[in-house]
């Protein structure tokens, strides 16, 4: 593969990244095995003992394995949106950053369905999923929908590969003999021939176009989980749209979180810009409000209607004795915050939008978690039980170390994944005579860092 | 015994399944065991049976024990009812002064441990001025049930003489029944469930859910095991006040094990109502309002064991100071 001028200066620039794995990243790498392990542990705990190691009873019978399962699931949408929606639109700043995105969408897909699969009491029975499936479930159409995301979403990323893994192939690293040959497997033959750039092309803009309508399907989905169940706090029609646009929300804010910890460790200002910051904290900006148009809306019926059953709901989110100062926390930190720190010039500079993004993602966690919880810790009938934990739900450290478990794995296979790829797609800038990002920026004003 | 060492474990398994089978045949028999070495001295004739997996088995009859609790149809019949049957509770919270004898019965019925209850007695305070009454409540049996709706694998299922029941060899425990069902029936198994060492070995069915297993929902099943046999329900029948009426709908009787009623009769004298219509879950348990009582409220709270009172305690406090 022939590379111009600005692809080598990139190449160049990552090569030791692929190329070696560094005594840091083995330290990180054994720091996040240790909590996969002790995660490992509780798992053995949870299986051998039964859930009753958890704090799931049954009147909250789900908890913080639901809510991880949302999250995950939620911050897999920085792909759909970056690849997706601006990959449709041209939007050509996208290109040094679709990567990162892509890989969170891959990486998430796979650990927020485990969560969901801790909930499961016999796990030795998920064959029955397949074997005696019931299309009416809403579970069902999950499986489904979550299978074909995860389908579409390794796909792209593979398709965006493609060009790369033929570049390393041809590039002679210095590395073992497994890795080449897998760099060699994977670029299946790729050598840049007129048909084969068409091949991709055409498959990467019907997986664009694919992608999207397969991400709003798998959020409304889940959240019908909860809206198709007579429930106050959970049956209510806008929670498809509203989850899609939460999902959206985190996704790109995870995205921000990404690409600053990539653009420090790396040393990758010049092709993560501070433009690339705005840009998406425009889009997180935008994107907050309308969330925050959704949550308003939601708590606004039910409150103003005050039905009954849904009143109990929304006392225990508005009563600082019970959940109240979470859910405040949730929507300032989730809704006020990013919104504020991208109006103001003075704080729209990537430290803050990425500070606003660590507590909005923080946030919308928590977010989730008021929706499972206080919920189901409302019955309609009076609970009139004297086991505390069976009224009140408190998540025990099994589920804790499950939670940290996944965080670290999602962590683990980042590194990795960025050990075998590099960040920033090399093939992307084909054809152009500067990289695509300046390129476009040069009749911005001043704020840009060049190149 | 020179026996045993003859069946291998296969086999052995497999009789224990099919003694469930054997129940009518061998109930003559009267051993309450079913343990494979009790002692029978020869090997007498052969017997055929059907197993629940529909197959036709020989076993030797001296293998054949009564069972308590075995369920006497494949676990296909037990999905499909009983024909031309449609059964129906009818709750007289009138007379209800929770005796707790039901839940007794039902704990001891279905081997449950204590405090896991398929049924349940609340005290239900309608409103601030309302007086409080208590309010037994089984699974509803609901004919659109929120619950079956989400099952995605068929284990919780409606049959054609109204029952919702659960196969709990097919269940996943992914307790989406649990968050769908706005009456808080079921129960799930946090831990193994400890069955007793004489029901261990039976095959499990939906019509008796016995043994538990742990790791999936189960729920009160209006006991059609008993109802093939033409028993009510042990709650119906430990209940000293004659609470419960049990019947079937196309026959339109219910019947409280003292005296039998006609239900549409019953229902229309009594305005019964069924609990949260307004859910739209079609309950098959019918009310019949607290009005006239037998018993003053007090009566149910006075002698309970101080963790039982616990649970009301709030209720009744709150009532006193009204009447204060």
């Amino acid at each position: 593969m022939e590379l111009n001028k600005y692809q080598q200066e990139i190449f160049d620039k990552q090569r030791p990244v692929i190329e070696t794995f560094g005594a840091k990243t083995w330290r990180w790498t054994i720091f996040f095995l240790f909590w996969i392990l002790l995660g490992g542990y509780a798992l053995y705990l949870q299986i051998a003992k039964g859930h009753k190691v958890t704090g799931m009873r049954d009147n909250v019978v789900w908890g913080l394995y639901i809510a991880n399962f949302i999250f995950f699931i939620g911050i897999s949408y920085a792909g759909a949106v970056i690849s997706g929606i601006l990959h449709i639109l041209k939007v050509e700043w996208r290109k040094p950053i679709i990567r990162i995105a892509e890989m969170i969408t891959v990486i998430s897909t796979i650990i927020g369905p485990v969560f969901i699969l801790l909930c499961v009491g016999r796990l030795d029975r998920l064959h029955h999923l397949f074997l005696y499936p019931r299309l009416q479930s809403p579970i069902t159409w999950d499986v489904f929908a979550i299978g074909t995301y995860f389908a579409g979403s390794v796909i792209f990323l593979y398709l965006a590969l493609i060009k790369d893994f033929a570049i390393y192939r041809d590039a002679k690293l210095n590395i073992p003999k497994w890795k080449q040959k897998m760099y060699k497997i994977l670029a299946i033959g790729y050598r840049g021939t007129h048909g084969q750039k068409r091949h991709i092309r055409i498959s990467t803009n019907l997986m664009a176009i694919m992608i999207i309508p397969l991400a709003i399907i798998v959020h409304s989905v889940l959240s019908w989980i909860f809206g198709m169940t007579l429930r106050p706090g959970w049956h209510s029609t806008i929670f498809g749209p509203y989850f899609v646009l939460a999902a959206i929300y985190s996704g790109t804010g995870v995205l921000i979180m990404a690409m600053w910890v990539y653009r420090k460790m790396y040393n990758l200002k010049s092709y993560i810009t501070d433009k690339h910051f705005v840009y998406l904290g425009y889009i997180m900006m935008v994107l907050g409000a309308g969330y925050g148009y959704f949550t308003f809306s939601e708590y606004l019926t039910d409150w103003f209607a005050s039905e009954k059953w849904n009143s109990e709901v929304i006392e225990k989110l508005f009563n600082p004795a019970k959940y109240g100062w979470w859910f405040l926390f949730a929507n300032v930190a989730g809704i006020i915050l990013p919104i504020f720190i991208v109006a103001f010039p003075k704080t729209r500079k990537p430290v803050w939008i990425t500070i606003a993004s660590f507590f909005m993602v923080i946030a919308l966690w928590v977010k989730r978690y008021l929706i499972i919880v206080p919920t189901l810790e409302s019955p309609l009938l009076p609970m009139q039980d004297t086991r505390m934990e069976y009224v009140k739900y408190t998540a025990t450290w099994v589920e804790w170390a499950l939670t940290l478990a996944g965080v670290a794995t999602f962590f683990l296979f980042y590194t990795l994944l960025s050990k075998f790829v590099t960040i920033i797609p090399i093939s992307e800038f084909a054809g152009k005579d500067q990289p695509v990002v300046t390129a476009r920026d040069i009749s911005e004003e001043n704020e840009i860092v060049p190149a | 015994m020179k026996q045993e060492e003859e069946i291998n474990d296969k086999s052995r398994r497999d009789f224990l399944k099919t003694a469930a089978l054997a129940t009518i045949a061998t109930a003559a028999c009267g051993s309450l065991t079913c343990s494979c070495s009790s002692k029978k001295a020869a090997v007498s004739e052969k017997v055929k049976l059907l197993s629940p997996d529909g197959e036709i088995v020989e076993i030797d009859s001296a293998y054949l024990n009564y069972q308590e609790h075995m369920a006497i149809v494949s676990k296909l019949e037990a999905r499909q009812g009983i024909a031309g049957k449609k059964f129906v509770m009818v709750v007289d919270l009138s007379r209800c002064k929770n005796a707790r004898k039901c839940v007794a019965a039902c704990q001891k019925w279905h081997y449950r441990p204590e405090e896991t209850e398929w049924l349940t007695v609340k005290l239900m305070k309608d409103s601030d001025e309302a007086a409080p009454y208590w309010f037994p409540k089984q699974c509803f049996h609901c004919d659109n049930p929120p619950c079956v709706k989400v099952c995605p694998v068929n284990a919780t299922f409606k049959r054609q003489d109204g029952l919702v029941l659960i196969d709990n060899d097919r269940c996943i425990g992914c307790k989406f029944c649990m968050a769908a069902c706005p009456y808080s029936t079921r129960v799930f198994n946090w831990s193994d469930p400890h069955t007793p060492y004489d029901v261990t070995g039976i095959a499990s069915n939906p019509e008796t859910n016995i043994p538990a297993r742990v790791g999936t929902v189960e729920k009160c099943d209006f006991c059609p095991d008993r109802a093939r046999e033409g028993m009510l329900p042990p709650c119906v029948e430990a209940c000293p006040n004659g609470v419960f009426y049990f019947g079937d709908e196309n026959e339109d009787t219910v019947s409280n094990g003292d005296e039998t009623l006609s239900f549409s009769q019953l229902i229309k004298d009594r305005a019964a109502y069924r609990f949260q219509e307004e859910l739209g879950t079609k309950p098959r348990v019918y009310y019949l309002p607290p009005k006239d009582r037998q018993f003053p409220v007090e009566r149910g709270y006075e002698n309970l064991p101080e963790k039982l009172k616990a649970r009301f305690k709030d209720v009744i406090e709150s009532s006193k100071n009204e009447i204060n």
